[in-house]
């Protein structure tokens, strides 16, 4: 019993490491910044998330798992509000997101290159 | 009215017992005291009513918590995926989408719901229409596909 509930905590807090690190190459990859907020999105819920789970395989006592419960959900209510709060402040400022180009913008494109060559 | 200040109660008492663990009689009445100002300082405020107690959401808000985190973890795959394979294979989405849910409750649900999900943002909400980014153009056509928007509409009554 001691076997699996230490392994399994393991491989929670493994995968939400992993997680963790996927977010943070993410902030640095993408180009501008709502697509690096979609990155953090990775860390705050599945990333916290399975790293708390981990540590309520590893806890005690009943006490400190209901305390991470409560971390959990709070950190589940918080990262959207904050998430939003900063998109909303980005887009009233005026930072206008970059975005993928529609199949209309890339045919206007080839018009563009076919009239110049 | 009453079934509010109740349902605070039970979790105030839960809240400080979980987060204290002593049980001396004095600390116990200080909790208890401390339980009741909050109560009495809530009811002045006039905040006890559904919208800081959604009681009526209880009996299916768990089959929607339980939907949201399946597609929670979907979304997640979805964005690591796309983080490894580099900013060349996303394909970044604005777009104003038209909710269903009326009430205030039901929109809150919805606009944290989308933010939650790995990938879609809720940027701005006007009337009954929200404005979304998207890390992908597939994610916004999911949403439009309204799958969420049914299951939050249902939550209200």
């Amino acid at each position: 019993m001691d076997i699996i509930i230490n392994i399994s905590g393991a491989l929670c807090l493994f995968i939400g490491s992993f997680l963790c690190i996927s977010g943070a190459i993410g902030i640095l990859r993408f180009p501008d910044f709502y697509t690096r907020m979609h990155a953090v999105g990775v860390t705050d819920t599945l990333g916290a998330g399975m790293i708390l789970i981990g540590l309520m395989f590893y806890s005690p006592d009943f006490l400190t798992f209901s305390k991470l419960v409560m971390i959990l959900l709070l950190t589940l209510l918080i990262g959207p509000t904050t998430s939003h709060v900063l998109a909303k402040a980005a887009m009233k400022n005026g930072l206008m997101p970059e975005l993928a180009k529609t199949d209309h913008d890339k045919n206007k494109d080839k018009e563009i290159n076919s009239s110049n060559s | 009215m009453k079934l509010h200040t109740i349902s605070l109660f039970l979790t105030l008492s839960a809240f400080w017992l979980l987060n204290s663990a002593h049980n001396t009689l004095l600390i116990l009445l200080l909790g208890l005291a401390a339980i009741a100002l909050v109560l009495v300082i809530t009811h002045k405020m006039d905040v006890v009513d559904q919208e800081s107690q959604p009681l009526y959401l209880t009996p299916k808000i768990f089959s929607y918590y339980l939907w949201l985190i399946k597609k929670i973890i979907q979304a997640n795959i979805i964005v690591v995926t796309h983080i490894w394979l580099g900013s060349k294979s996303i394909s970044p989405t604005l777009r104003w989408i038209k909710i269903s849910p009326k009430t205030d409750m039901g929109k809150v649900i919805y606009a944290n719901s989308i933010t939650l999900t790995p990938g879609t943002v809720a940027i701005d909400l006007v009337d009954d229409k929200i404005l979304v980014h998207a890390l992908l153009q597939k994610d916004i056509e999911s949403l439009l596909a309204g799958e969420m928007d049914r299951r939050v509409s249902l939550l209200e009554h």
